[in-house]
Formats: C-alpha cells, structure tokens, sequence
C-alpha cells in the first residue's frame, strides 16, 4: 500500500548516498527524457515524492506491454522507481488470484481514493462484452469502477490508447480505447505495440516525480517521447534528403544502409522516441536493423494496406502528417504516388468485405 | 578533410558503414560551441548522449574523436559510473551504470569539474561529526582509557 515516507526518506534509509542521489536524479532525468538542467529540480522534487498507489488492468491484449515493461525490469533506474510505487493490483503479476486479488483492487481504491493511477493495456470490447471479462466483471464495467477515483489514467500500449490490433477490421469484438469510453479524467496515452519500456517507465516516474502529467500531444501522447517523428531522429533521413533508397532487402543500397521508405517505412508519420531510446538496452532498433518502421504508435497501424507498400498516404488523421506525406509522394513522384494509393483503395475494400466467415474459410 | 575521412577509428563504424555517421560533427560543434561558453562566461554545459540519434559506429566514433585526457574517476554508488576527461581540458564523458553493469546515463559535461566528483556539503557537516567522534577515541586511547569499540 502507499506509504507516507517520501522517496528522498526512502533512498537515504536504503543507504545511497548523496552522490548516488544525485545520480540518481541524473538517471531520472535521462529517463524522462528531460534536459539535465532540471536534475536540481528533479533532485526537490524527488525529496518530496510520496510513494503513490498503482492499479494495474489488463483487457483485450497479449501480454506484451509487460513482458516489455519486466524484461526492463532488472535492477535499474526503473526498478528503483518501482521500488518507489505500490502497485496493488496487477492479475498477471501478482501472487493474490480470485476473490483476493479483486479484494486487493478494492482495497487499494478504498484507502487511496482520488489519488491512484489506474494503468491500463489492452482495448475494451463493447460489442459482446462477453469476450473479455475478469473474476465475471466486463471489461468496460471494471474500467468504469475504477477509473472513478483514480487521479490519472495510463493507457499503455496501442490497444489501450487507440484500440490496436482487436480493432483492425472486422474488430469482431467491438474494441475500443479506453478514451473512447472515459471522458472525465486525464489519461495519458502511452502508445506502441509494445511501447518502449522506459517510455512507459519515464511516464509513471514523470507522475511519481512531479505529481503531474507531462504536456501531451493532440493524440494525448506525451510530447517528450512522442514529440519528433521516426523519420526526422532516424540516422538514416540523410539518405531520404539526398533520394538514396533500398529498392530490396538484400540490395546494395540496404547493404549501404540507405532509407526504406520505398520498403514501406511508416517513419514519416510515426511519433515515437525508438530513434534515441532504442530497445533492448539500447542495443538497437527496427531501422537500424535494417526493417522499415510500422508505425505500431500510430492509431489504425494494422489497416494501413501492408506494412511493406511505400507510404504515400497517411494512415491517421494527423493534418500534418497528410501535409508531409502528400509532398513526401511527390518527390518520389507521382506514379510511384498513385500506385501507393491504388494499393491502399485496394486494401480498404479488401478490409471492408473480410468477415469471420471469410477468415475461417480461408484458413 | 572532415573528420568523417578519420580512419584511425576501430569502431564497427568503420566496418563497410562508411558515410553512415552523420551525427558526430554536428556534435562536435555543439560540444566546441559550449566550451566556448564555459571559457568566456563560466557556463557549464551538460549534454544527455541518450537523446542523440545516433547510427552504428557514432558513439564509438564520437568516443575516439575526444580520447581520453589525464583524469579518469570511478565512482561507486548504485552501480559504477565512469568520469573521464577527455583530451580536451573541461570536456568530460561521464558514462552511469547500474548494479546489473546496464547503462542508465551517459553524458558529456562541459565544465572544470563535474559536479558529482565534489564532496557534497552535507556529507561533509557528516564527516566532521564523524571524524570528531574518531579524534575522541584515539585520544582516550592515548590515555590509557579503554578502547571504544562500536
């Protein structure tokens, strides 16, 4: 449960020292993807930080937004600040199961009324709600209850924040996000599929640290990650500039490490911090290892007419994302252009006549 | 000749990646406009190298553009960090790490001496508390009183 101590009490009983401290906020810093300028600030206000309660929901989803938040999960900056959080209700990761783990939920509501971050992965589904339910509790119904008193919602991962892959055509279950359905409470949303664990990490230590959310996109998207586009902090745009393309994956320009916007990377439309955060400790990430960007932040990723046609029209409804995209199919020019849209009509009326039947006939 | 024609490097960069490293210079520049800074105003400058894109090799090549200069420090707490002068006096490469040897921050501070190698002034009012009670039990050991054993 929350405790009362803040976290500075915390560090210093567990025996860091000053300098560790302020490593400490370094580190948090770097996270959170702010200037070092701020670990002063950061320094105060981690002195302050109480230790706040976390409800964790898991609906429509495969699991991957934890298993890429846990396999960060060794002792790090992150597990000092998961040190720092009570995370009272998590049915993956618990040991309580049954009527005890939603007792556990229900407890912890209780005793931290108004102020607890309800986490949430995965979408809900309204047309059966019969697909997703917990302890005989609809997904929606869950939400609801919990989301009353919470002081902020997280929607981590694409399911969650836009309805992601259980809302790609026929969304047979009816999903949607948790913003379609909460209207009266901040929620973060924390995209990707998965998102990038110390983004997810960065986001909840953002709220531990500051007791606020952090300024938001207009997909509501913090800016500090989802800020820049994959293309404008890809090490590869230089190529793009001076019209150097990987026309295959075994050509000499994929060789040479040239761009693949002609191998259908999302980049130019995708807002996500893969460029400079990288995955797997920041060993790499798709570009770099030679695949196109899928633009898995992005709403409606799955429905974009194939991961590997060349972008010339945008998969959101992002106006400036349609602005950069219209010039980026024209210097490409216009019959690769207009063969990208053709691709893409067809897709749309491909998508729009599948059904279940359809799938299980072909299958 | 730019620095991109530098082949002295042994970093993967240079393993069939040539051309690939584009964010170094740019970097270079910014850390040479902030010592410009720190000599004429004393404004320190610290750059967080987690938020650079960088491509294969840039890091290695970055790292070996700056070498290593006369002071390198390590520092126990939380993990190891490492603070390296480079061979440019007031640019230092400060590289943290957690107990698992992951890295968490890594960082070039523009500046005479970064700020986590000073003794910090609370540790310090603790260390004259702690070195008052150690000249207290010398002296009764010097004066036949018997040892006081924590």
């Amino acid at each position: 449960m929350a405790e009362k101590n803040t976290l500075g009490e915390s560090l210093r009983r567990h025996g860091v020292s000053r300098r560790g401290f302020l490593k400490f906020c370094t580190a948090t810093a770097s996270l959170m993807a702010l200037p070092p300028t701020m670990v002063p600030a950061i320094a105060e206000a981690l002195e302050k930080a109480k230790r706040p309660s976390v409800i964790w929901l898991s609906f429509q989803e495969c699991t991957g937004c934890t298993e890429s938040l846990t396999r960060s999960h060794s002792p790090s900056v992150e597990s000092l600040i998961f040190d720092h959080i009570s995370l009272d209700y998590h049915h993956t990761l618990q040991a309580a199961a049954g009527e005890a783990a939603e007792a556990a939920r229900e407890a912890a509501m209780h005793e931290n009324k108004g102020k607890y971050i309800l986490v949430v992965d995965g979408s809900i589904p309204l047309g059966d709600p019969g697909y997703s339910t917990i302890a005989g509790i609809s997904n929606l119904e869950m939400l609801k209850e919990t989301a009353k008193d919470a002081a902020a919602i997280v929607a981590v991962g694409t399911c969650a924040a836009f309805g992601g892959l259980p809302q790609a055509n026929p969304n047979p279950t009816g999903a949607v996000s948790v913003s379609d359905i909460i209207k009266d409470k901040p929620i973060i949303n924390v995209s990707g599929c998965p998102p990038i664990p110390t983004v997810i990490t960065g986001v909840l230590a953002h709220f531990l640290t500051f007791g606020s959310i952090p300024d938001l996109d207009q997909y509501n998207r913090p800016k500090v990650f989802y800020g820049q586009s994959i293309h404008d902090r890809c090490y590869r745009r230089p190529f793009y500039d001076k019209g150097k393309f990987a026309e295959t994956f075994d050509d000499e320009g994929a060789k040479a490490g040239w761009c693949l916007y002609k191998l259908g990377c999302k980049g130019p439309m995708t807002y996500n911090a893969c460029a400079t955060a990288k995955w797997n400790q920041g060993t790499s990430w798709p570009v770099e290892s030679g695949h196109g960007c899928l633009g898995c932040s992005e709403p409606r990723f799955w429905d974009a007419g194939g991961f590997y046609n060349a972008l010339s029209v945008p998969i959101s409804d992002n106006s400036q994302t349609v602005a950069f995209a219209a010039a980026a199919g024209l210097a490409l020019g216009a019959a690769a252009a207009g063969l990208n849209y053709k691709n893409k009509d067809e897709a749309t009326k491909a998508h729009g006549t599948v059904t279940i039947d359809d799938l299980e006939k072909s299958s | 000749m730019s620095v991109f024609d530098n082949k002295s490097s042994e970093s993967p960069s240079s393993c069939g990646l040539a051309g690939m490293s584009h964010n170094t210079l740019p970097l270079l520049n910014e850390v040479s406009h902030a010592l410009k800074r720190l000599v004429r105003t004393g404004e320190s400058t610290i750059i967080d190298l987690r938020a650079i894109p960088f491509g294969p090799g840039d890091e290695a090549r970055l790292i070996n553009l700056l070498g290593k200069g006369e002071v390198q420090a390590t520092l126990d707490t939380l993990g190891k960090t490492t603070v390296t002068e480079t061979r440019f006096a007031g640019v230092w490469l400060v590289d943290h790490y957690n107990s698992e040897d992951e890295r968490i921050a890594f960082q070039i501070e523009i500046i005479d001496i970064p700020e986590l190698l000073r003794a910090q002034t609370e540790d310090m009012y603790e260390s004259l508390d702690l070195l008052g009670e150690v000249v207290e039990v010398e002296k009764q050991k010097l004066n036949g009183g018997s040892p006081a054993i924590q």
